[in-house]
């Protein structure tokens, strides 16, 4: 953005290698400006979360649609309309009273682009994917999501080309919310599997 | 663990630490971090990384890599695979930036002629019991090394995919089916604890006699 070279601390290293790359793929013709400002638009503010969220609050208001979505995650989830890049094969997995569900990908950062937008830092970064194939119990309590004793941990490695989606459990007192209002309830973290709801 | 893969390969390495969760934390942190992830985007949807990016990101330096946020491993990856793709040259890069500028290490796999057959059957079924196999290639792979020689059981069968240990390294891609498969944790760490499912293709396993 514009107001990035018009600041006043001093620049970075990166910052002038961004620079010099931007202006060598402008020199060059590698960059359509009009293809790709639309799309960085996209993926900063048009899809996120919410749209998670929407999938999980229908599938506690729909058995029909639970069922789907845990048969063919890809096609239920492009029912609501999300799909493409980092989306194109969806697995939902699902929390039970007996089991918590947890996604990490240990090799890069891999993550459900059109359900939960563009992964956190966290996701990204060693801690979390040398740790959580690990010793998951003790991380995912060290991060504030405590899995009770007996309930099972599976933690799924997105290593190939499955992309994850968590399907927690519905809230106890939610029973008279409609599905908008179930939707405002499931945060991000509860769709990786790092929190509870 | 015996072996020598890259440093991207994260997965039971241990000394990280805490997980730094950031509170309300925005898609991109900075400006520079924006125009990184423009860069590449543009560069895939034009096609000009024609999936090496993760490999140029797996072949930074250790150090870099550990200590660089993510979007310097995106930029340095883009960057890479256009020089490498011959559409910039690093006698280029150099005379924008007015200092040498870093880009990964060169690929060291020998370039594959014959990618193999593609196939799209299974040999394995929900429930077989296999082993992953112990190897460590010079190039892409996406076996990882805390489940290299370990035993497990198909629990979903995924359909056939480009292995990416061909697509990488060749001209010509090649399909085969994928699995998820369940590791438990006394397998893997030899002790107690809750199961991992890691996805694989159908080339990391070895059948096992029930």
């Amino acid at each position: 953005m514009s107001d990035d070279h018009h600041h006043e601390r001093p620049r970075t290293p990166v910052e002038d290698r961004v620079d010099a790359l931007e202006a060598l793929m402008t020199e060059k013709g590698l960059l359509d400006p009009a293809a790709i400002d639309s799309v960085v638009e996209y993926y900063e503010h048009a899809v996120g979360p919410l749209n998670g969220a929407r999938v999980v609050a229908r599938a506690w208001s729909d058995p029909e649609y639970h069922d789907r979505l845990l048969a063919d995650g890809t096609s239920a989830i492009a029912e609501l309309g999300f799909g493409g890049p980092e989306g194109d094969h969806m697995v939902v997995v699902e929390n039970t009273e007996q089991v918590h569900n947890a996604v990490v990908c240990t090799l890069c950062s891999c993550y459900p682009w059109p359900v939960l937008g563009l992964p956190p830092n966290w996701y990204k970064n060693a801690p979390y994917r040398s740790r959580m194939v690990r010793e998951p119990r003790v991380l995912l309590a060290e991060m504030g999501c405590a899995v009770p004793e007996g309930v099972e941990i599976r933690v799924w490695d997105s290593s190939a080309e499955i992309r994850y989606l968590v399907l927690p459990l519905r809230p106890t007192g939610s029973e008279d919310l409609d599905e908008g209002e179930l939707a405002a309830l499931v945060s991000r973290d509860s769709m990786i599997g790092v929190a509870r709801l | 663990m015996a072996n020598v893969d890259g440093v991207h390969d994260l997965g039971g390495l241990q000394g990280f630490g805490s997980v730094e969760v950031e509170p309300d934390e925005p898609v991109f942190h900075a400006g520079w971090e924006r125009r990184a992830f423009r860069l590449t985007i543009a560069s895939m949807i034009a096609g000009h990384l024609s999936g090496r990016f993760r490999h140029s990101i797996e072949r930074m330096d250790p150090v870099w890599y550990l200590e660089s946020p993510y979007y310097e491993h995106w930029l340095t990856a883009t960057a890479t695979g256009l020089v490498e793709a011959g559409l910039i040259s690093q006698a280029d890069l150099d005379a924008v930036l007015g200092v040498p500028y870093p880009i990964a290490r060169p690929i060291r796999a020998p370039r594959l002629t014959d990618p193999g057959e593609s196939r799209a059957d299974p040999r394995h079924s929900v429930g077989d019991r296999v082993r992953v196999r112990e190897w460590h290639p010079l190039g892409h792979t996406r076996a990882p090394r805390y489940v290299q020689g370990k035993l497990g059981s198909i629990v979903r069968s995924d359909g056939a995919f480009s292995l990416p240990d061909v697509e990488y390294h060749c001209d010509v891609k090649r399909d085969e089916p994928t699995y998820s498969v369940r590791f438990d944790a006394i397998e893997l760490w030899g002790e107690p604890g809750d199961p991992v499912h890691v996805d694989l293709w159908e080339s990391y396993l070895e059948g096992v006699e029930p």
